[in-house]
């Protein structure tokens, strides 16, 4: 059977039409598989990322009871949603057991060594500094550039690093400097070995915070409210 | 490879699953003799790249063994259908649904995972393995045989993945599965999860298979100089 | 991540995060045509132009998808693209330019499954790339993936003379090469700064 439907088209090229045909058909089974699979992976893709958020968000913010998330919108105003979904850049306040804003943890991402790194932070309105970071996906070279999300020096850094708004941005750029340089509260110490990866974490930090931290300022009395 | 040709003339009134050699042989063809990686060196982009540690090449493993059944089960399916000017887009369009299914299926798995295997889920599509068994195997075989042959190649691939990723992550990290191997005064030999470590670990292994065939020729020849010498001619 | 200036992605591309050497992308082509100067710089070229072509298309397509929420058409699109490109540069190079078209050969339709085709593309949409970002992105990874093909086939072109020990022909020994000079492309991660 095989054999003589095959030795049929080897003869004579088939159809235009029986070609169409075949293709359609094969382009309809894949769509609806493709579909299928779509469908019924959006649900735990979602659950997902939500997982993930969260317990970053819990790391840079440790301690917090309630959490609400608050969308920016392109005006430069938030409002409060209820999923991590959706394209705005998005704000994460943790509050304590009684209400009070213990942080707002604040997504960023940037070019590292090899390829995209996206961080997590958490700024702190009250001692107007960055309390937390966590590595959220990073290619980095192993063993090397990679240190930025485990080298315990490098991740004591952002205990309390300071961020003063002032008008326009911060009151002083955040940086990384060499290790074992840093002078000032809002430089980082650096990893010997991992430079431009701990560099480029200085950078996203600080490009996120100019922008982040004024507007956290501006809304504060609105992020505070958030939980009750 | 040469077993799908063999049993191309048989008469057209048998099945073809029941023609050719047992469905074992099928199978244990792709886990060891015809190795996709280590002797026929298909599909070495993602052998070294993805396997700077067991987890991920055990991800990827599982990954290319989906699509590889998959696409060759469905290939199968469709080879009376489909005429041959057109196969390839067919082969073409059937593996890349079925590695969007992959993506989406690892990415509600586990984002972690999905974050470390990057750009190299959608470059299964390219991976020269799954085009090959399309064309040299599926097309021209039922569907039984197909998956059996899908699931030797993917095991055979996952084998030499897993041989890669075993000794890069045991050497450049002291470590097996994320375990600690040594204790904590082993300085890991950093240079087995850099890019050259990928390039180093694949020529070892094919070193050692080139020697081991090499050792059993000769052993070969010692004990049937007639046979040995023809079958060192060509080379 | 929009605001790398082009020229650090083209020289990144080129030689920091070479395609061949350091991101493991087209190692199939790498092997296999690096056995002579003419035919690797063939390739090399072939593949850049399509490259180009099948990258911009990508960046064009990706913002179709995007604008109706079909992301997870992106793969088949793709290749798609990428498919019919190397059948049209085919046959364009086929009208056009008959030497060139046998100068090239086999490897024209070859390039289909050369996954640095695909990963320039996936990439650069993954990095959100603009498009003149993109641009001098897939030129560099083109370029890095020619200078890696044209330097092997250098080396081999010497290796053929000299005794290789039995069990290291083929492609052992073009693997340990390679190994070599991926150590040798990181020196030019202090060109990122």
């Amino acid at each position: 059977m095989t054999a003589s439907v095959q030795a049929l088209t080897a003869e004579k090229p088939s159809s235009s039409l029986y070609i169409i045909g075949v293709l359609s058909i094969v382009s309809t089974i894949c769509g609806i598989i493709i579909v299928f699979a779509y469908t019924s992976t959006a649900l735990p893709i979602a659950r997902n990322l939500a997982i993930i958020t969260n317990e970053a968000v819990s790391q840079v913010v440790p301690g917090g009871q309630q959490n609400t998330i608050f969308a920016i919108q392109p005006g430069g105003e938030i409002k409060p949603v209820t999923g991590v979904g959706g394209s705005d850049p998005k704000l994460f306040a943790v509050y304590d057991g009684a209400g009070k804003l213990l942080g707002v943890a604040i997504e960023a991402a940037g070019s590292g060594y090899a390829d995209l790194v996206s961080v997590m932070y958490a700024y702190s309105p009250e001692r107007q500094a960055i309390i937390g970071f966590k590595l959220i996906d990073a290619k980095e070279t192993p063993g090397l550039g990679d240190k930025i999300g485990t080298d315990p020096n490098f991740l004591a850094n952002f205990n309390e690093l300071e961020a003063k708004p002032a008008n326009p941005g911060l009151a002083h750029p955040i940086q990384t400097v060499k290790h074992a340089t840093k002078a000032n509260p809002w430089e980082i110490d650096g990893i010997s070995g991992a430079t431009v990866s701990s560099n480029a974490v200085g950078r996203i930090i600080n490009e996120s915070a100019q922008k982040m931290v004024p507007l956290i300022e501006r809304n504060l009395d609105q992020i505070r409210k958030g939980a009750s | 490879m040469s077993t799908a040709h063999q049993h191309q003339p048989s008469p057209p009134a048998s099945p073809p699953e029941a023609a050719g050699p047992p469905a074992s042989e099928t199978f244990l063809n792709g886990l060891w003799k015809e190795n996709p990686v280590f002797v026929q060196v298909l599909g070495t982009c993602p052998t070294m790249a993805i396997t700077n540690s067991v987890r991920n090449a055990l991800a990827m493993s599982v990954a290319v063994i989906f699509v590889l059944v998959c696409s060759n089960a469905l290939v199968s399916l469709v080879r009376k259908t489909t005429p041959k000017e057109v196969r390839i887009a067919v082969f073409i369009l059937i593996i890349a649904t079925f590695v969007t299914v992959v993506d989406y299926a690892v990415k509600a798995v586990s984002i972690p995972i999905y974050q470390a295997m990057g750009p190299f889920i959608a470059l299964i599509v390219v991976n020269c393995i799954i085009l090959a068994r399309a064309e040299a195997f599926a097309y021209k075989n039922g569907v039984f045989r197909s998956i059996l042959d899908g699931f030797g190649m993917g095991f055979g691939f996952s084998i030499a993945l897993l041989f890669m990723g075993s000794i890069r992550e045991i050497l450049g990290a002291g470590t097996l599965l994320g375990y600690p191997l040594f204790g904590a005064n082993y300085q890991p030999w950093v240079i087995f999860l850099l890019p050259s470590g990928g390039f180093f670990t694949f020529a070892f292994w094919l070193l050692i298979f080139a020697w081991w065939r090499e050792r059993k020729d000769k052993r070969a020849k010692a004990t049937r100089p007639e046979a040995g010498q023809l079958e060192a001619a060509p080379q | 991540m929009n605001n790398v200036s082009s020229a650090f992605i083209f020289i990144d591309a080129l030689l920091i995060h070479n395609f061949v050497l350091s991101v493991f992308l087209g190692i199939c082509p790498f092997i296999g045509v690096s056995n002579r100067f003419e035919t690797a710089s063939r390739m090399g070229i072939a593949v850049i132009f399509v490259m180009i072509v099948s990258s911009s298309l990508a960046y064009g397509i990706n913002l179709v998808l995007l604008h109706f929420n079909a992301e997870y058409l992106r793969i088949i699109a793709y290749i798609v693209v990428i498919a019919a490109m190397v059948q049209l540069v085919e046959m364009f190079i086929k009208k056009t330019s008959p030497a060139l078209f046998r100068a090239l050969g086999i490897y024209l339709p070859l390039i289909t499954t050369n996954c640095a085709v695909l990963g320039v593309a996936m990439l650069q949409t993954s990095r959100g790339y603009n498009f003149v970002q993109s641009f001098f992105f897939t030129l560099g990874s083109g370029l890095g993936f020619t200078l890696a093909l044209i330097i092997m086939s250098g080396i081999r072109s010497k290796i053929n003379l000299n005794d290789v020990p039995s069990i290291a022909r083929g492609t052992a020994i073009v693997l340990l090469i390679a190994g070599v000079l991926s150590l040798a492309f990181m020196g030019f991660t202090g060109l990122g700064g």
